[in-house]
């Protein structure tokens, strides 16, 4: 190898600034601007049309049967959730256990709620209450010792929690397992040498350490289950957000109207959850060995970009027009 | 009267599918003592290492720490697998460190030193706190206690890791190449606390490649190869004058 003079320690004087002419890309505009006036044209369009019932649309957007059926979209959404998110840790941590029995029911249990329809679940659910109209507790075949009526199923609402959950639970678990699995061998390893036992090592080394994996994905879930509410028509249950909002329309005889409405309720929450996921992956994308909070010298702890920063700090186009001639 | 060695290992061996890493390996280790073990990889010492903690599970021959089978109970005639419970409370008097130092990111270096002895021996906090301190101090760290260990360099976070295995009073030190992961200039400081350790009077096995640490500490060394003990004996006349072939060769690539 050789080091050219000019390049030595002696010599301090910048090589030549590069001004350059940067690329250029002239289609990109030319497509932009092609989209934006295919956009106006729809927009100007359906301003016009009749059949989008815009004074409709602005009537009931406050509705209070359609704020009070938001509340209860939201209130599935939160319940289901929190049971899926608890159950499919369990399921998880059942899978990855070494107790066969354990990993087997955890098995047969995603086989079966990931294998079939939330639709046909839901149905089920529904008539499960017929099925079984009271709970016996004794010895199979004999008299039952106790027996109680099946008020679980019969309340519509918690049936659909139920079935919401029990299905979202096969999901959360595969996110939950990934997200365990992330986590290094050497952490286990560590622990037990230290004679921690499985339970521990679990709680205090591994699951801590898979949340930053765990939360993006679920995230995701919380929207996603969010719309899939709207599928408890099948239990049947009408007093969420789309049940309401075909109940009035049944009435009025204005479908688009009132489905406008509700995507306009909808947006809205996903809008509010993406903007919560975006600030909880900045967080946790930082690497828990990184807290901001170490009162450390280090210089520059190295950022770690977010990954896929999303695009929920800008609200959803959609949003803004129809609803703004309410 | 005739003490128990620390470890004694009695015709061990150990396969991992058809591959057969461990042949009836024997040894004692007594108390006190430092044993360094070399060998190129593959050569089965770290999977010794593993067996001694029951991390790994032996196929034939018996295991010792301090006269107790390790891993099992005899019981007349037949052997019975110990409960988790069971095993983990041998490996309580066993301290490990490995090669990845395997810190627990998510905590402060006090909190992974402090974190077994709690959870493990159910020692207040204060108390756990109070003596992980010690042990940072201890290891050269006592101004990094705060620290997380993506802040810390390899040196630092192994010398953590050593005082993480000591926070949990060991009788018995086991080290997995300890300063193979690290830089070269690291290397120092984590064998420093070594020596001291051993110094100490601990009972230490120490698988390396530092041939400088084990002639200069170990009380013994043994040379493996294929999965079996190739030599053993006195470390400083080991590395001088090597009496197998196989060491010799080996030797002179590392020496």
């Amino acid at each position: 190898m050789s080091i050219p003079k000019s390049a030595g320690p002696n010599n301090t004087a910048q090589g030549e600034a590069i001004k350059a002419i940067p690329l250029r890309h002239p289609w990109r505009n030319v497509i932009a601007v092609v989209l934006v006036l295919l956009l106006a044209l729809f927009v100007v369009d359906a301003a016009q049309r009749p059949d989008y019932g815009w004074p409709e649309v602005g009537k009931y957007i406050f509705d209070k049967r359609i704020s009070q059926a938001a509340w209860v979209t939201l209130s599935l959404t939160v319940y289901s959730m929190i049971g899926a998110i608890t159950l499919g840790l369990l399921i998880a941590i059942m899978r990855l256990s070494p107790n066969p029995v354990l990993n087997g029911v955890a098995w047969l249990y995603l086989w079966i709620f990931r294998g079939t329809p939330v639709y046909v679940q839901l149905v089920f659910w529904g008539i499960v209450a017929l099925i079984y109209p009271v709970f016996t507790i004794g010895i199979p075949f004999m008299d039952p010792w106790i027996t109680f009526d099946n008020t679980i199923f019969t309340n519509l609402f918690v049936t659909a929690i139920i079935g919401l959950a029990l299905n979202e639970a096969a999901y959360m678990s595969e996110i939950v397992r990934a997200g365990l699995l992330s986590v290094d061998e050497g952490q286990e390893e560590a622990a037990t040498a230290l004679a921690m036992s499985w339970t521990q090592t679990m709680r205090f080394v591994v699951v801590p350490q898979a949340m930053k994996i765990i939360i993006p994905p679920t995230g995701n879930e919380v929207i996603s289950m969010l719309k899939t509410t709207s599928l408890v028509a099948a239990i049947p249950l009408s007093i969420d957000l789309y049940g309401v909002s075909r109940g009035i329309s049944a009435v009025t005889f204005t479908p688009v109207p009132l489905l406008i409405v509700a995507s306009l309720w909808y947006l809205l929450f996903t809008s509010v959850l993406m903007v919560g996921q975006y600030f909880i992956e900045k967080r946790f994308s930082r690497g828990s060995g990184r807290r901001a909070e170490s009162s450390t010298p280090d210089p520059t702890p190295p950022e770690i970009p977010s990954p896929g920063a999303l695009p929920g700090t800008v609200p959803a186009p959609l949003g803004n027009e129809p609803g703004g001639k309410g | 009267m005739t003490e128990e060695p620390m470890v004694r290992a009695d015709r061990v061996s150990k396969s991992f599918g058809s591959n057969m890493v461990l042949r009836s390996i024997s040894l004692e280790v007594q108390r006190g003592e430092v044993l360094c073990m070399v060998g190129p990889s593959g050569s089965g010492k770290s999977t010794f290492l593993r067996c001694i903690n029951h991390l790994e599970k032996i196929d034939a021959g018996r295991l010792f720490v301090e006269g107790e089978l390790v891993g099992y109970r005899q019981k007349g005639e037949k052997l019975l697998e110990l409960k988790p419970k069971e095993a983990s409370l041998q490996r309580r008097d066993i301290g490990m460190v490995f090669q990845r130092f395997n810190l627990f990111p998510h905590m402060t270096a006090l909190e992974n030193i402090s974190q077994a002895p709690m959870r493990v021996k159910g020692l207040p906090k204060a108390k756990a706190v109070a003596r992980a301190m010690e042990l940072m101090e201890r290891v050269g760290l006592g101004d990094k206690a705060d620290h997380y260990p993506a802040h810390l360099s390899g040196g630092q976070q192994q010398r953590v890791a050593i005082a993480r295995a000591l926070a949990m009073d060991p009788k018995l030190m086991l080290f997995d190449e300890p300063t193979s992961a690290l830089d070269p200039e690291l290397v120092g400081e984590v064998l420093d606390v070594m020596k001291g350790l051993a110094r100490s009077g601990m009972t230490m096995i120490v698988v390396t490649h530092e041939m400088g640490f084990a002639r200069e500490v170990a009380d013994s060394l043994v040379f493996m190869d294929g999965g079996v003990i190739v030599e053993s004996g006195d470390p400083r006349e080991m590395l001088a004058n090597p009496k197998e072939a196989r060491t010799q060769s080996f030797l002179s690539k590392v020496l």
